[in-house]
C-alpha cells in the first residue's frame, strides 16, 4: 500500500469516534438519497400504472378535418374570412393496416391494438342507456388493458354476437352474464349481443358506456367497413409516450395523444414531485459534504504538528494533500457502499409497510442499480470535493510553525 | 574531511519589507566536517532555532548562501529541497512529534516510507535494529502513548536515524528529560555518531552536554560568538 493510503486509513482507524459518527452520517444520507428516490418513483409508477390500467399508452387516431378556405390568398391580397371549424364525422385511418405494421415496428413500442369506437345506445326491456362502442380484436386488446383481470363475472370472450358490459351499464340494465341486449349505432344500425362478462375498471364513467365487442359487429354497425378509428399503443417506458407520440405524429401525420397530454395534472404532480425529492436529495448531499469537510478541517487541526514533522521528513505538501484527499473519498466512499446496504433493507421494508387498498404493495423491494451507481457516484465525489479544502490547508502547513510549538 | 554543511554570510530576516522588519541572524559563517558531534549554544533568543531551521531546509535564508551535502541550497525548488531534506537530514525535536497513531516501529520507519512510497522487508529490519540499539527491542508494537518520555524521544532519535542521514538536527533532545534520561539519551547520540558515521548539530541549553561535544558553537544576538573545538 502507497505512504498516502498507509497514513490515511491509519488516521481513520485511530480517530474512531470521529470517524464513525461521519460514516454513520455518510451512509444515513446516501442511504435516505436512494431511498427517497425508489419511494418517490415507485410511488410514480404505482400511480401511473393505475391510471393506465384503462388507457393505452398512446392512442392514434386520424387528424382532425380542418376546414379549406374557398379564396386563396393570392400576391399582396388580403382575404378577410371566417372560417366555420368543421363537423369532424366518424372517420376510419387511412391504409390503417399499413400503419399498424409501422407502428409495431417503432422503438420503445411493445403492443398496437386497432379499434374501432363511437357511440349508440344499448336496450333492454324498456331501459335504455347511451353507451361507447369498443370494437376490438381480444387478444390484441387484452394486450393494451388487461380486461380479463377486471372481470366481475363471465369470461374474457367475444366470439361475434358476444360483448363484454361494464358493471354499472349492467346494473342500469338490469342485465347478467347470458342475457341479451340490443344495441343501436348512432349510424341507426343495429344488433343483439349477449352479454359474456362483466368488468369493473375502476372507473364508473367507464363502467357505464363501455360495451366491447368484436371489431366486425362494430364496424358494420358504425358503417366503417373494415375500418379502424383508433389504434392503441403501449411502450415499453410510459415517461417516453410524449416523446414517441410526436415521433409518431411527424411520421405518419395521424394525431397521436399520449396518456401525458391526456393526465396532465397527473404530470403536473408528478414533476412536482421529482423537483422536490430533487431538492431534498440536494441539501442532503450539502449536509453530509459539510459533515465530512468539518470532520476533515478539525482532523487537519489536531494533527498540526505531526503534518510538521511529516514535512520535515520529506513529504510533500502534495502528499500530505492526498492523505486527507484519501480520507474524504474513504468516506464517502464506504458511507455509499454502507448507505446502498441500508437503503436495500430500507426499501425492502417498505414494500411490505406500504400497501395499495387491495393490499398489494405499493412499490417493488427492489432498486434499480442505477440509483446505487448514481448515489455511490455522488457520495465519492462530495467525500473528495468536501475533503479539499482542508486537504489544501493541510498542505499548506508551515512546517516550522507546527514544529515550534510542541 | 569533506564538509556535509557550509554556510557563508547567511542572514536571515523576518518581516522583510514593512516597518517590523527584524533581522535574527547576521552574516553568519558555520562549517561542519562529516561525522562531527556539535552543540549549538546561546541564550534564548539568539537565534538557535532559526539558524537550525534554516539548516534543516525548513526555512529559506534571506541572505548568503548555504551549501548541504554539496547542494547548493538557492538552486533548489521547493520539491527538490523536500526531496534534499528527506534524504539527506534526520531530525530530533524537543518534543518528539511522534505519530500517535503509529507504534514505535512504524514511527521509525516513517521516513523511509516516505522516501519509497510503500513498506518493505529491509525497512522493517532496519527500524527493528534501530530500535533494539536504543534499548526498545521489545515496544516495537506499542504506540506512544503508551512509552514514558525518555523511551519517546529514543523512538524519535531511531526515527531520526532511519535513513542513515549525514546530518542529524537535534533542538534541545532533552530538553524536556530528567537529567538521568537525558544522559542516556545523549549517549545515544553519541553512539550513533561514532557507528553510524552521521554528523550531529544539538541545540542545547545544558552546559554538560555541551562540554561533552567535539566542538560549540555559541550564538549570541544573530552572530556566532565562540566556534571553539
Amino acid at each position: 500500500m502507497p505512504f498516502e493510503w498507509i497514513l490515511a486509513l491509519r488516521f481513520l482507524r485511530e480517530g474512531r469516534m470521529q470517524t464513525a459518527l461521519i460514516m454513520a452520517g455518510t451512509t444515513v444520507g446516501v442511504a435516505v438519497i436512494i431511498f427517497i428516490t425508489s419511494l418517490m418513483n415507485g410511488l410514480q409508477a404505482s400511480l401511473a400504472t393505475r391510471t393506465l390500467s384503462t388507457q393505452a399508452h398512446i392512442t392514434v387516431r386520424a387528424p382532425d378535418e380542418a376546414p379549406t378556405p374557398v379564396l386563396a390568398r393570392t400576391g399582396d391580397s388580403a382575404v378577410l374570412a371566417h372560417l366555420e371549424p368543421r363537423v369532424q364525422r366518424l372517420r376510419s385511418i387511412d391504409q390503417w393496416a399499413g400503419v399498424d405494421r409501422a407502428l409495431a415496428l417503432l422503438p420503445h413500442v411493445v403492443d398496437v391494438s386497432p379499434i374501432a369506437t363511437g357511440s349508440g345506445f344499448a336496450f333492454r326491456g324498456n331501459a335504455s342507456k347511451s353507451i361507447a362502442l369498443m370494437g376490438v380484436i381480444p387478444e390484441r386488446y387484452a394486450r393494451i388493458v388487461r380486461i380479463a383481470d377486471k372481470l366481475t363475472a363471465g369470461q374474457f370472450r367475444i366470439a361475434p354476437g358476444e360483448a363484454l358490459v361494464g358493471i354499472e351499464l349492467a346494473k342500469d340494465l338490469g342485465a347478467a352474464v347470458g342475457d341479451r341486449i340490443r344495441i343501436v349505432s348512432s349510424e341507426s344500425r343495429e344488433d343483439v349481443f349477449r352479454i359474456s362478462g362483466i368488468f369493473d375498471l375502476g372507473v364508473k364513467d367507464l363502467n357505464r358506456r363501455w360495451v366491447i365487442m368484436p371489431l366486425r359487429s362494430a364496424q358494420s354497425l358504425l358503417d366503417l367497413s373494415g375500418g379502424v378509428t383508433h389504434l392503441d399503443l403501449t411502450v415499453d417506458d410510459i415517461f417516453l409516450a410524449e416523446a414517441v407520440a410526436s415521433r409518431i405524429t411527424s411520421q405518419t401525420g395521424l394525431t397521436a395523444e399520449s396518456w401525458m397530454a391526456i393526465n396532465t395534472q397527473l404530470l403536473t404532480a408528478f414533476k412536482n414531485q421529482t423537483m422536490t425529492t430533487r431538492t431534498v436529495r440536494l441539501f442532503l448531499v450539502l449536509i453530509v459534504a459539510l459533515g465530512i469537510a468539518s470532520v476533515l478541517v478539525v482532523s487537519v487541526v489536531q494533527k498540526q504538528r505531526e503534518i510538521g514533522i511529516l514535512r520535515a521528513m520529506g513529504a510533500s505538501p502534495r502528499r500530505i494533500m492526498k492523505v486527507f484527499l484519501i480520507q474524504g473519498g474513504v468516506v464517502g466512499g464506504s458511507g455509499a457502499l454502507l448507505g446502498s446496504g441500508l437503503a436495500t433493507l430500507m426499501v425492502y421494508g417498505a414494500s411490505f409497510a406500504l400497501r395499495q387498498d387491495d393490499g398489494s404493495p405499493l412499490i417493488s423491494g427492489r432498486i434499480e442499480t442505477s440509483y446505487y451507481l448514481t448515489a455511490a457516484a455522488v457520495a465519492l465525489l462530495t467525500g473528495l470535493l468536501a475533503a479539499v479544502a482542508p486537504a489544501r490547508r493541510a498542505a499548506k502547513m508551515d512546517p516550522v510553525e507546527a514544529i515550534r510549538y510542541g | 574531511m569533506a564538509d556535509i554543511l557550509r554556510l557563508e554570510a547567511v542572514s536571515k530576516s523576518y518581516n522583510v519589507g514593512t516597518p517590523i522588519e527584524v533581522e535574527v541572524l547576521h552574516a553568519i559563517d558555520l562549517a561542519l566536517s562529516a561525522g562531527e558531534f556539535a552543540a549549538l549554544i546561546g541564550p534564548s533568543g539568539s537565534g538557535k532555532s532559526t539558524l537550525l531551521h534554516l539548516i534543516g531546509l525548513l526555512e529559506r535564508p534571506t541572505a548568503g548562501r548555504m551549501l548541504i551535502a554539496g547542494q547548493e541550497i538557492d538552486a533548489l525548488d521547493e520539491a527538490r529541497m523536500t526531496e534534499l531534506r528527506g534524504r539527506t537530514l534526520g531530525f530530533v525535536f524537543q518534543f518528539h512529534h511522534l505519530l500517535p497513531e503509529f507504534t514505535a516501529l512504524e514511527n521509525v520507519m516513517m521516513p523511509t516510507l516516505i522516501e519509497a512510497g510503500r513498506y518493505s522487508r529491509a525497512m522493517r529490519e532496519r527500524g527493528k535494529w534501530l530500535l533494539g540499539k536504543v534499548g526498545l527491542g521489545d515496544a516495537l508494537d506499542k504506540k506512544p502513548s503508551a512509552l514514558s518520555g525518555g523511551m519517546q524521544q529514543r523512538v524519535a532519535i531511531a526515527r531520526a536515524l532511519a535513513m542513515n542521514p549525514p546530518l542529524v538536527l537535534a533542538d534541545e533532545p532533552t530538553g524536556n528529560l530528567d537529567s538521568h534520561t537525558a544522559d542516556d539519551v545523549f549517549a545515544l547520540l553519541r553512539e550513533f555518531n561514532r557507528e553510524e558515521g552521521s554528523a550531529f548539530l544539538i541545540v542545547t541549553h545544558d552546559p554538560r552536554l555541551a562540554a561533552r561535544c567535539d566542538r560549540r558553537v555559541e550564538l549570541m544576538d544573530g552572530r556566532i560568538l565562540t566556534n571553539a573545538v
